[in-house]
């Protein structure tokens, strides 16, 4: 893997302390999670302990120091998607794509997470596939997504 | 753009926008919320966008505005001046809007509000149930003003009141007025804003801070995102004027992980506003300087509390400290800061333009002025709604909300997320004010309000909380790390039908020690909850403890699916559903549940067109 862009992230916040959270996201969004080796160049040029900067990326919900997979499907379990038919949405989730949240199905295909809210209350339960939203959804149409996006993905091969 | 050096330069800015604004003769908005967003706006804009920009009409502007407020009916577009609203518009609408209202003037009846009580069609707005009931102070401006346009925002009178507050008022005098005003903090105690203010001005120190919390963690509310979304020039006004009262130079705006298009929108607002002169040094040439940065949160409910939010923009973990000594005088980097909610900063403004006086004279003796709630969960009409405070539960969740949504009775409504607590619907006279709330056991929060009805089980409901806050809980403390969980095991048992006679007295009591213990508010307000569930609701707990039975229908464990062989056409859809393949039969013929092997989704129960399958 390649960690030249960790310095070009870190450049651009400044090597500021304060922009450790940022910092944190722009890497997990270049390289689907935080690679141990990553953590160690924060550390070292925001001069921080890797104790620190470890235990910020692991108390925060959105780091994973694991890789995630090509997808990201996110559940909200938010109250209105909760009273709405959210946990059978996770029911669904975890029998199809055979994994718990925070887990990546084998062929590193699909993630699974889930949220406490993502603020799209009105339309719950609210499932999030790759930055986009769908609204109103049960197990059905949810399973039909998923799906979907498995079999273009898995007919043309998954590129790692 | 040139920078605005004085209140001369501002009104001849704002003369030159509405100018050429006035070249158009009609104005389409399209809702670009997060929820329009789900149902497919940015199509509907695209699609629109080129048609216009093909077109020699160059008299009509389309603007993609924030939240609507109406989610649940978007995509939501709006032509001004007729205004006339469109809801529900689609990709294939956008040629015949274009062509006949647009073109012609002719209203189409298909995408029109369907009033479901008084079964008309309605034009506008206005006429809308969901809006009449409300007072949009706040969240008005939304659907006026694209959000990364500073220029619409200046249009609406914007940083007029920075203007008024910067040059004609001195920093005590904002405080008197803000106090006058009454207005408290919206983010869920109500610690009265002026007051704060006050504190953190008097406070010692050469460096002070203003932060905006827009970590909206309460699960179900969304107005803070929103409006940051929607207005972010609005919440940075806000916050200019409170650092000019306070003597703060630097501000943060702390922003969830969750919300991309809410940190993007108030960037590119900060941005603006420092090519205009309106943050940086020497602001509207008043000699006063304050500048902004946006801070990302990352994840963790906690970070909602102040203590706990200044660890995380300083780069740490976001444990909560003792609030001994308050943020007022030792918060950001041990300096006196000043932390309010986003919707309190957009209240700001208001008051300092039109008035205390007039801001007092909406609302109740102690809550003054509007409150942004987000009405969702089991109601017809859900979204955003801003009413004044006082204003009576029924009100806002039958009148505004239109009452239940699939013939299942209301029986209660979640206000104050986490912390908040369940009221039921034999309290619906209740006026929603801060001190109300609390009196029958919940609380105002920062807006969430879940309806719930009889599907809803609250059993599961009091778990579904526990389990939220266990799993929040930073784990400092002990009485919040231990007592949560298990006060979670004890509702798990009775959801599963184990639990006993002394379970609701063991649940009482350590959620009392909890809520007594504990370091912070997420702690202390961890009972609410389950508490409230109990005053209210406790029958139901009984039920799943003495006859094993959950009368909502939701607890897993107590359930069972099954198919009556009566009504079964045996058209096979509900074995084609079944992710498990638990259901077998013949076609024509009826269906059966192999009950060993049902995972209880209840999809089976979604497709039947008969309505054979029941469950009990």
């Amino acid at each position: 893997m390649d960690f030249e862009q960790v310095g070009k992230i870190i450049d651009k916040h400044q090597e500021k302390r304060t922009a450790l959270i940022s910092i944190l996201h722009d890497i997990q969004d270049r390289y689907h999670h935080l690679p141990e080796e990553a953590l160690r160049k924060v550390a070292s040029r925001l001069k921080m302990d890797l104790n620190d900067v470890y235990g910020v990326a692991t108390f925060y919900k959105s780091f994973s120091l694991a890789p995630q997979g090509k997808h990201s499907v996110t559940l909200c379990l938010g109250t209105a998607c909760h009273v709405r038919g959210g946990p059978k949405m996770l029911r669904e989730m975890k029998n199809l794509l055979e994994i718990d949240p925070g887990q990546t199905t084998q062929d590193q295909l699909f993630s699974l997470n889930v949220v406490n809210c993502l603020g799209v209350c009105a339309i719950g339960p609210v499932m999030l596939v790759d930055g986009k939203f769908y609204g109103e959804m049960n197990p059905i149409k949810a399973r039909k997504i998923i799906e979907k996006i498995g079999k273009n993905k898995r007919k043309n091969g998954v590129k790692s | 753009m040139r920078k605005i050096e004085s209140v001369s330069d501002l009104e001849k800015w704002k003369e030159n926008i509405l100018k050429k604004q006035q070249q158009y003769e009609m104005v389409l908005s399209v809702c670009g919320g997060t929820g329009c967003h789900a149902y497919g706006c940015k199509k509907v804009r695209d699609q629109f966008a080129k048609a216009l920009g093909k077109s020699s009409n160059r008299k009509v502007r389309l603007r993609f505005t924030g939240c609507r407020g109406l989610c649940e009916r978007g995509p939501i577009v709006t032509i001004q001046p007729q205004g006339i609203f469109y809801q529900r518009v689609q990709e294939k609408d956008v040629p015949l809007i274009l062509s006949e209202t647009v073109g012609k003037g002719k209203i189409l009846d298909h995408l029109l509000y369907d009033d479901s009580v008084t079964k008309r069609k309605v034009n506008s707005e206005k006429e809308i149930p969901f809006y009449k009931a409300q007072n949009r102070l706040v969240l008005g401006n939304n659907g006026l003003l694209e959000p990364t346009k500073i220029e619409d925002y200046i249009a609406v009178g914007g940083y007029h009141a920075l203007a008024k507050a910067l040059l004609n008022m001195g920093p005590e005098q904002i405080i008197d007025e803000v106090k006058a005003s009454g207005l408290r903090g919206r983010g869920g105690a109500g610690f009265p804003t002026g007051k704060k203010w006050e504190d953190c001005r008097r406070a010692p120190g050469d460096i002070k801070y203003i932060v905006c919390n827009c970590d909206e963690g309460d699960p179900g509310a969304y107005m803070d995102r929103s409006l940051l979304e929607g207005n972010p020039h609005s919440v940075l006004e806000g916050m200019i004027i409170g650092a000019y009262a306070i003597g703060g130079s630097h501000g943060y705006i702390y922003v969830r992980h969750e919300y991309p298009l809410a940190s993007k929108n108030a960037e590119t607002a900060i941005i603006q506003a420092r090519k205009a002169g309106l943050l940086g040094k020497d602001i509207l040439g008043s000699g006063f300087g304050f500048d902004v940065e946006i801070a990302k949160g990352g994840g963790a409910f906690v970070c909602g509390e102040s203590t706990a939010l200044i660890a995380s923009i300083e780069g740490r973990v976001g444990e909560p400290r003792s609030k001994q000594i308050h943020t007022v005088e030792q918060g950001l980097w041990g300096k006196p800061t000043n932390l309010n909610n986003v919707e309190t900063w957009a209240n700001v403004p208001l008051i300092i333009k039109e008035g205390s006086e007039w801001f007092s004279s909406i609302g109740t003796e102690r809550s003054k002025g509007t409150k942004i709630f987000s009405l969702v969960g089991k109601v017809k009409n859900t979204g955003l709604v801003e009413v004044p405070m006082g204003i009576t539960l029924k009100k806002i969740i039958f009148e505004i909300g239109g009452g239940q949504q699939d013939g299942k009775r209301i029986k209660a409504v979640q206000t104050g997320g986490p912390s908040g607590g369940c009221i039921p619907a034999s309290l619906f006279d209740l006026p929603v004010d801060f001190d109300s709330l609390t009196g029958v056991g919940s609380m105002m929060g920062s807006g969430g309000m879940i309806v719930m009805d009889e599907g809803t089980c609250m059993v599961d409901v009091a778990k579904y909380f526990v389990h939220f806050l266990q799993e929040e809980s930073c784990g400092k403390c002990l009485p919040c790390r231990e007592g949560l969980k298990r006060m979670g095991e004890i509702l798990d048992n009775i959801a599963e039908g184990k639990g006993d006679e002394e379970s609701l007295s063991l649940l009482e009591e350590l959620a009392e020690v909890v809520a007594d213990t504990s370091l912070c508010g997420l702690g202390k307000t961890a009972a609410n909850p389950v508490l409230s569930a109990l005053r209210y609701f406790r029958p139901e707990f009984e039920a799943h403890i003495r006859q094993r039975r959950c009368p909502a229908v939701v607890c897993t464990s107590l359930i069972q699916y099954s198919i009556s062989e009566a009504d079964c056409t045996g058209c096979g859809a509900c074995a084609k559903v079944c992710p498990i393949q638990a259901i077998t039969g013949e076609k024509k013929k009826s269906h059966r549940i192999h009950l060993d092997l049902c995972s209880k989704c209840g999809s089976c129960k979604d497709v039947c067109k008969s309505s054979a399958v029941t469950v009990q």
